[in-house]
């Protein structure tokens, strides 16, 4: 069990309101992702889920009972922080074991829960080391298994892959999918990177200054977002926005189109534009095209489309994939 | 490219440190030195630096004339009594400032820390009649409870720092683990902090060891801890520099051989947080 239902929760740190009323459902065994740039708030609602922060406001409850005023270690909810927040002091053994050890569990079943947790982890080897004596990725999983071992209702995950590279960093992404549908507990996951939202959620929440943008799945996000920050921030080259006469064409204050919905060609296209910077990938080539009128547009070719710096090119959006905004920025 | 160091600048650098070291010993090494010369030595001019007759005896008539062992419990119960009673105030004092912070929690450290601006004997007179009136003059527990309260701003001020790199996650971490305020103390907090309470108390220590106003001012002759020990040889009959320096030496030494073996402690617990 882990359903997790906001309810006009607000937050205010002194006079500045970090989170207006907001209301969220989460159902249990989902994945969800809150997404959003730096100083969105999304840390800050997590930590109000987690009741590391009190609300200003509102009601959180948790499997159905009110968990407003309820301490963290109430709530039935395990944490991994960003930098881990492993003890020091402890073996990776004794860190597993803390929840447990506070819980005033019988140490056989402590140790059974322990040794289940290493051998999903991969930390058999290491239980006897000290976190100092362990890589960053190790880290990260002693983290997750003192998360694990004590069987919470839900996950919460506070920007647990930026303090790893690239390499890793996919890896683990993959670990915790895996850990998601092996455990099918609820993952509350903070990130700023719309990659790992894209890829490992179920449901994601786009916040901005503390609103919620928009909640949907990745591919409703990406297919129909409601206004131009969701569209800006979901999909990765950015999505090109065009204000201006092609805008006007198609009946809207300006439109979006993502950089692989637009056709390259060398002969004929739309928009007649002169290629900046190209970035070969192999399978992909993303062009930085400078079109008359409009400004720089970001293009996704394929990667066998060869072309160098100030050829010409013509570009073509698609048209059913162009999306329309208003004056205000909302879909049309 | 990282910045070379030459040979000859860093000859120069160790010639200067070394001076400079020497030059703070040296009143130190003196001290040492006279203690080891007869009373006509240690007063001739030109004074010789090492070729003189060594002699014990000034020892010898230290131990004779005061009970040495006497101070050296006085100063320790005052200096670890002092120490223990601050500790057991700042420890929470630390905590909350650190780890609970108000708005006024800056200005109230920087309170604290003026109150060690204060001459000492712009209070004299209050506390010697407060302790005269308690009945507690030339009482270890009025130095104990005087030393304790001149020091803590000190020890707070260094708990404070050291509480502040405990990375507020990790205490967090134990919340959520489901630490009660008792159990986050006692096995997350306090095993990390360790080092740093480790080095405050030494420090602490030295400085009630070490402080000469208030222990000759509240004392006399029952709780009078080594400072009273020296003091007692620069007066009435005139100065006995042979002497006094024997009973100097014998006062300092605990305390230097302390510090020498603590010394990597120390000096992590004063710089701490000071790089990085």
């Amino acid at each position: 069990m882990g359903s997790i239902s906001l309810n006009k929760v607000s937050k205010s740190f002194g006079d500045v309101q970090v989170i207006p009323p907001l209301d969220l459902e989460i159902n249990d065994g989902e994945f969800v992702v809150f997404v959003g740039p730096s100083g969105c708030g999304k840390s800050t609602l997590l930590r109000l889920i987690a009741g590391l922060e009190d609300l200003t406001s509102g009601a959180i409850s948790i499997d159905g009972a009110d968990a407003t005023n309820a301490a963290p270690a109430q709530r039935g909810l395990a944490m991994v922080f960003q930098s881990y927040a492993l003890y020091p002091h402890m073996t990776v053994r004794k860190n597993i074991a803390f929840p447990l050890k506070m819980a005033g569990m019988d140490p056989a079943e402590q140790d059974r829960r322990i040794a289940g947790a290493a051998k999903v982890l991969n930390l058999t080897d290491y239980l006897d080391r000290r976190p100092g004596q362990l890589s960053g990725g190790q880290r990260q999983r002693v983290a997750i298994g003192r998360a694990i071992v004590r069987e919470p209702s839900a996950f919460l995950f506070d920007e647990p892959l930026s303090n790893l590279d690239a390499a890793l960093r996919v890896n683990m992404r993959l670990e915790i999918c895996d850990l998601h549908k092996t455990l099918a507990t609820t993952m509350i996951y903070v990130t700023h990177d719309q990659v790992e939202a894209m890829t490992m959620a179920d449901k994601i929440v786009v916040l901005h200054d503390g609103y919620i943008e928009q909640v949907g799945s990745p591919l409703e996000l990406y297919e129909n977002p409601v206004n131009k920050f969701v569209a800006g921030f979901i999909g990765s080259p950015k999505m090109n926005f065009i204000a201006g006469a092609p805008a006007q064409k198609r009946g809207a204050d300006s439109i979006g189109i993502r950089p692989e919905h637009l056709t390259v060609s060398r002969d004929a296209g739309e928009w007649a534009g002169v290629v900046g910077v190209s970035e070969h990938l192999g399978s992909d080539t993303f062009l930085h095209v400078n079109v008359d009128g409009i400004g720089m547009v970001n293009v996704r070719a394929s990667g066998e489309f060869r072309v160098k710096y100030g050829e010409q090119v013509f570009l073509s959006p698609i048209e059913e994939k162009i999306h329309r905004f208003d004056a205000a920025g909302l879909s049309i | 490219m990282a910045r070379a160091v030459s040979t000859k600048r860093k000859l120069w650098f160790t010639g200067l440190a070394w001076l400079i070291g020497l030059v703070i010993f040296f009143p130190i090494l003196w001290t040492v030195l006279t203690s080891f010369k007869t009373e006509a030595e240690a007063i001739a001019s030109p004074p010789s630096f090492l070729g003189f007759e060594w002699t014990l005896e000034n020892y010898a008539t230290v131990m004779e004339r005061s009970n040495y062992f006497r101070f050296f419990m006085n100063s320790v119960i005052i200096a670890v009594g002092s120490t223990a009673l601050g500790l057991l105030v700042a420890v929470p004092a630390a905590w909350s400032m650190a780890f609970v912070p108000g708005k006024r929690t800056k200005d109230l450290l920087m309170w604290m820390l003026s109150t060690k601006m204060l001459p000492p004997v712009g209070v004299l007179i209050p506390i010697y009649l407060i302790s005269r009136n308690f009945g507690l003059l030339d009482s270890r527990a009025a130095l104990v409870v005087v030393l304790m309260l001149i020091n803590l701003p000190i020890i707070i001020w260094m708990l404070y720092t050291y509480f502040k790199e405990i990375p507020g996650e990790i205490l967090e971490a134990a919340r959520m683990d489901g630490a009660s305020l008792r159990s986050e103390i006692i096995y997350v907090l306090t095993p990390m902090a360790v080092p740093g309470i480790a080095s405050t108390m030494l420090l602490n220590i030295i400085l009630a060891w070490n402080e000469a106003f208030w222990t000759l001012n509240l004392t006399t002759v029952n709780a009078a801890p080594l400072t009273a020990f020296i003091a007692s040889y620069s007066s009435p009959e005139g100065l006995f520099y042979a002497k006094l320096s024997a009973a100097s030496t014998m006062a300092i030494a605990p305390i230097l051989i302390m510090g020498w073996f603590s010394q990597k402690q120390l000096v992590r617990g004063l710089t701490f947080g000071a790089v990085k």
